[in-house]
């Protein structure tokens, strides 16, 4: 009963994040819950969503029924596309990427460190198949990083770390973490908290958290 | 007079050789040259090295072709898809080779093998294990890493539609690797939709210029790996 009103959903997160981009942005959104962050862009802005196999201008998902499988997203998923709408090869849309084209990425990770570091791409557990897709290019080519993920793992452990203990994707690369319980900035002091979840207190984040934080 | 049409995908693929390289387009299924990849499985080449992004789903298509175990190596950035089971299971046994590539890394490294660019500086995987052992430098304060070109004695596209000349116009996000592959290959084989008149497509709408292009091949109704999957199809079809 006690997680009544504790925290934020997956859907509040991403309406945060939604919250975030200003109008006229040019937007990634990576596989997972970074996807919802379409679903709740404010009336009166436009963002131009960015999806690396090849389109700008992401509509909405199709109706069932209407899913055409070569119009699809990185998670391979069916889309639409907005009026205005342009496509193109995969060294453009990887130049759009790494040349500082794009203003925002929204990512899902396994552990943040206090420096900005992110693991996104593999538990480096031997059995894991490698696959590492666009994360890299992204984390170093976009101007704003922002991070979407729960702030634990489902045991309790905490996913916003002193050090990164996955290998990975890139150092000092994310600017803003969006988790359950907080919104917290990497800053060039440290790991700024900027806004707490309801029912959330200081000393709950704290114990939550294996990194230091500002409060 | 120049025709690069050929009649059928096996006509178009029966040059491919042992120990081959070999781009095939594709992310995921969209832009994926099924026909050709089934004609090639028929056709029979073996020690390939394929340069793909991904590494197929199902028992079909690309994925086919690794079970067939005609495939040594495998350069790609994401070999993991929700239906892939036949490369998780190749490279557990160890009997595929990997070499793991930033999409991004592998796109440009494709781009500049048909560019005449033998190697490029790249932000991409600085401080990663994904740079270790490749050589680093620091351009105007900032670490890069080097990322030498990718060049193929094939490449197999799947475009929209083509001409005798072999100019390309492509469908929606089917495009992907299918532009930068025909320019990094020896010989850049293409089946289409639909091959139409000389003229027909605007010289202003062309995609692929057809001085990347040495074979064409029209396919009318290409398969959908999805739904293959979904009936849990399996190449060659058993009945």
């Amino acid at each position: 009963m006690d997680r009544v009103n504790i925290g934020w959903s997956k859907d509040d997160m991403a309406k945060l994040v939604a919250n975030d981009i200003p109008d006229g942005s040019y937007v990634n959104l990576g596989i997972g819950i970074p996807e919802l962050v379409a679903n709740y862009i404010p009336e009166g802005r436009e963002i131009i969503i960015h999806t690396e196999n090849g389109l700008l201008g992401v509509g909405p998902a199709p109706a069932p029924g209407e899913e055409d499988f070569d119009l699809i997203n990185a998670g391979k998923k069916p889309i639409t596309t907005i009026k205005g709408a342009c496509f193109f090869h995969h060294a453009d849309s990887f130049a759009m990427i790494r040349g500082g084209h794009l203003d925002f990425t929204v990512l899902g990770a396994y552990q943040v460190s206090q420096n900005g570091d992110l693991a996104n791409w593999s538990t480096g557990s031997p059995n894991d198949i490698p696959a590492v897709g666009g994360a890299m290019d992204l984390v170093q080519g976009v101007k704003n990083v922002f991070v979407i993920m729960s702030h634990t793992t489902k045991n309790g452990t905490p996913k916003i770390v002193k050090k990164c203990t996955y290998p990975l994707t890139g150092v000092a690369v994310v600017s803003r973490i969006y988790t359950d319980l907080a919104i917290i900035d990497v800053t060039n002091k440290g790991l700024k908290v900027i806004k707490l979840a309801p029912g959330i207190d200081k000393d709950t984040l704290i114990n939550k958290t294996e990194a230091d934080l500002i409060l | 007079m120049i025709n690069k049409i050929f009649l059928t995908p096996q006509e178009a693929v029966a040059d491919i050789f042992d120990g081959a390289t070999i781009m095939i387009g594709g992310f995921g299924e969209a832009g994926s040259p099924i026909e050709l990849i089934h004609a090639l499985i028929d056709q029979g080449a073996k020690d390939l090295t394929i340069i793909s992004n991904n590494a197929g789903s199902g028992h079909v298509g690309l994925a086919a072709l690794l079970e067939h175990k005609r495939v040594k190596k495998i350069i790609c950035s994401y070999p993991k898809t929700s239906f892939s089971e036949v490369f998780p299971e190749l490279y557990c046994s160890g009997l595929i080779e990997v070499e793991l590539v930033p999409q991004g890394t592998l796109a440009e490294r494709i781009r500049c093998g048909g560019a005449g660019i033998p190697a490029f500086y790249t932000p991409t995987s600085v401080g990663t294990s994904l740079a270790e052992g490749k050589e680093l430098r620091e351009i105007d304060g900032e670490l890069y890493v080097l990322e030498y070109a990718l060049k193929s004695d094939f490449s197999l596209v799947k475009a929209y539609q083509g001409d005798r000349y072999g100019n390309l116009i492509y469908y929606k996000t089917a495009r992907n690797f299918g532009p930068i592959m025909c320019m990094a290959a020896k010989v850049t084989i293409v089946q289409v939709n639909k091959i139409v008149e000389l003229g027909e497509i605007d010289p202003e709408a062309v995609v692929t210029p057809n001085i990347f292009v040495q074979r064409v091949v029209e396919v009318p109704n290409p398969l959908h790996e999805h739904v293959l999957v979904s009936q849990n199809k399996k190449y060659p079809w058993t009945e």
